[in-house]
């Protein structure tokens, strides 16, 4: 495909490879903060290429993943207690381990939850079925924010009144501030969300450069675009720079999409959120504004989330919250491989394809000794 | 979830857009674009546009991956 290939080739690679081993002189952890970054490291097989002093950390870039375990138990029971609502989620959803149940599990006990590609399918189920409430538990980071937002735009305008929202978006910047005021672990360098940033901008992460002196990549999904911002970053290191560079211009200007931003903001407003791992962050979530209050699903059907404690930490030995935070790596935790699989999965990580323990688990078994 | 693969436009209706994706032909919503331009490539996220890809910007990043190429 036009734009996906040249960016895999293989030449052009071992060239970026030699810069990068001449580079490497000294040790480096880079994070790289996107889930599809994370996948696409694994898959192409980076990692083994790439000299043993440049550590790749995976960062809290999977969506279903740092969603937290109150708000998953809620959503599940919800489904659970409604068998006459229509849930729609993206596919990620369905998997991830509850307290006591899976939304797979409610959907075999007779709650009609759908997969949807496209939020635009929760619209179109909608419009189809105006005698039933439709619900879409919508998780993602500024990239699909927006088009929710869109779609309640819509809905709004036709006067859609049988679809609501559970909005469980996270916003990216407020995290890396996290992880960056961490004492658990340094980060030299970030590999930053390509799509995200088409959304807000390169310029975002000016902060990273300005109060925490690290170097920032915005980065493209293919094999090279993360090989090259590898290359960028050990640069800017040894040239003594702590920039905003962009590697995937082809996508992602300074200052982003600001008609995508001009509509989440008409929908949503920044609040507080829950984050697996990270714990509470101020500002670093999404809620409805007052005026698209209508489609709120916790206020039609009364989700209370705060009746639901955090209990992931008492799952077993589950160390999701840890490979999160970039603490501890996939193989790392005592479960990995063993109690937990793809096939049955005990945290989130292990069910998204974008999470670190699911693309360690398909890709990266033979690098680590199990 | 924030995969998103470029594909070029074929033809523009209202809000829609048809986009050639590899094989694959998809209806991708517009909305969130300044307009569009048959012809023109964009990254296609869940369903909608979300980003315009610059071929110019594309074309200078390669040249840039390849400049190590004649150097070794």
């Amino acid at each position: 495909m036009k734009y996906i290939d040249e960016f895999k080739d293989l030449v052009r690679g071992s060239g970026i490879l030699k810069e990068i081993v001449r580079l490497a002189t000294f040790k480096v952890s880079f994070m790289e903060i996107c889930g599809s970054h994370t996948h696409v490291i694994c898959k192409s097989g980076l990692r083994a290429l790439l000299p043993d002093n440049i550590n790749l950390i995976s960062g809290p870039g999977c969506p279903v993943c740092v969603t937290s375990q109150p708000e998953i138990d809620a959503i599940i029971d919800f489904a659970d207690s409604n068998k006459d609502v229509i849930i729609t989620t993206f596919g990620d959803m369905l998997r991830v381990p509850g307290s006591s149940s899976t939304l797979e599990q409610v959907r075999a006990r007779a709650t009609d939850v759908r997969v949807i590609y496209s939020p635009l399918g929760a619209l179109s189920i909608a419009r189809q079925s105006p005698q039933k409430e439709v619900v879409l538990l919508s998780v993602g980071f500024e990239t699909t924010a927006p088009l929710i937002a869109s779609v309640l735009q819509t809905a709004q305008a036709e006067g859609i009144t049988n679809l609501t929202v559970y909005p469980l978006h996270k916003l990216t910047p407020p995290a890396m501030a996290v992880l960056l005021d961490s004492k658990d672990m340094r980060i030299d360098g970030f590999i930053c969300p390509g799509h995200v940033t088409a959304i807000i901008g390169a310029d975002a992460y000016g902060f990273i450069a300005k109060d925490y002196k690290r170097p920032c990549v915005v980065t493209g999904f293919e094999p090279l675009d993360a090989l090259f911002a590898i290359y960028m970053l050990l640069l800017q290191i040894k040239e003594g720079r702590a920039d905003i560079e962009n590697e995937y211009k082809r996508v992602v200007s300074g200052t982003g999409n600001a008609r995508a931003r001009a509509i989440m903001d008409h929908v949503f407003e920044p609040s507080d959120a829950l984050w697996r791992g990270l714990g509470s962050i101020p500002m670093s979530g999404l809620s409805l504004r007052d005026d698209y209050m209508g489609f709120s699903a916790a206020k039609r059907f009364g989700i209370d989330i705060t009746k639901y404690t955090d209990s992931s930490k008492g799952t077993l030995d589950c160390r999701c919250a840890d490979v999160l935070r970039g603490v501890i790596n996939p193989a790392q935790c005592p479960l990995f491989a063993t109690a937990c699989t793809p096939t049955a999965p005990q945290g989130p990580c292990m069910v998204s394809d974008e999470g670190a323990c699911a693309a360690w688990y398909t890709y990266e078994r033979t690098a680590v000794a199990l | 979830m924030c995969l998103g693969v470029p594909g070029k436009i074929l033809e523009i209706s209202g809000d829609m857009a048809t986009v050639e994706l590899g094989k694959a032909t998809v209806q991708v919503s517009m909305q969130l674009l300044d307009g569009g331009t048959v012809g023109e490539y964009v990254i296609v996220h869940a369903g909608f546009a979300i980003e315009r890809l610059d071929i110019d910007a594309a074309r200078k990043t390669l040249e840039a991956m390849d400049a190590f190429g004649e150097l070794s």
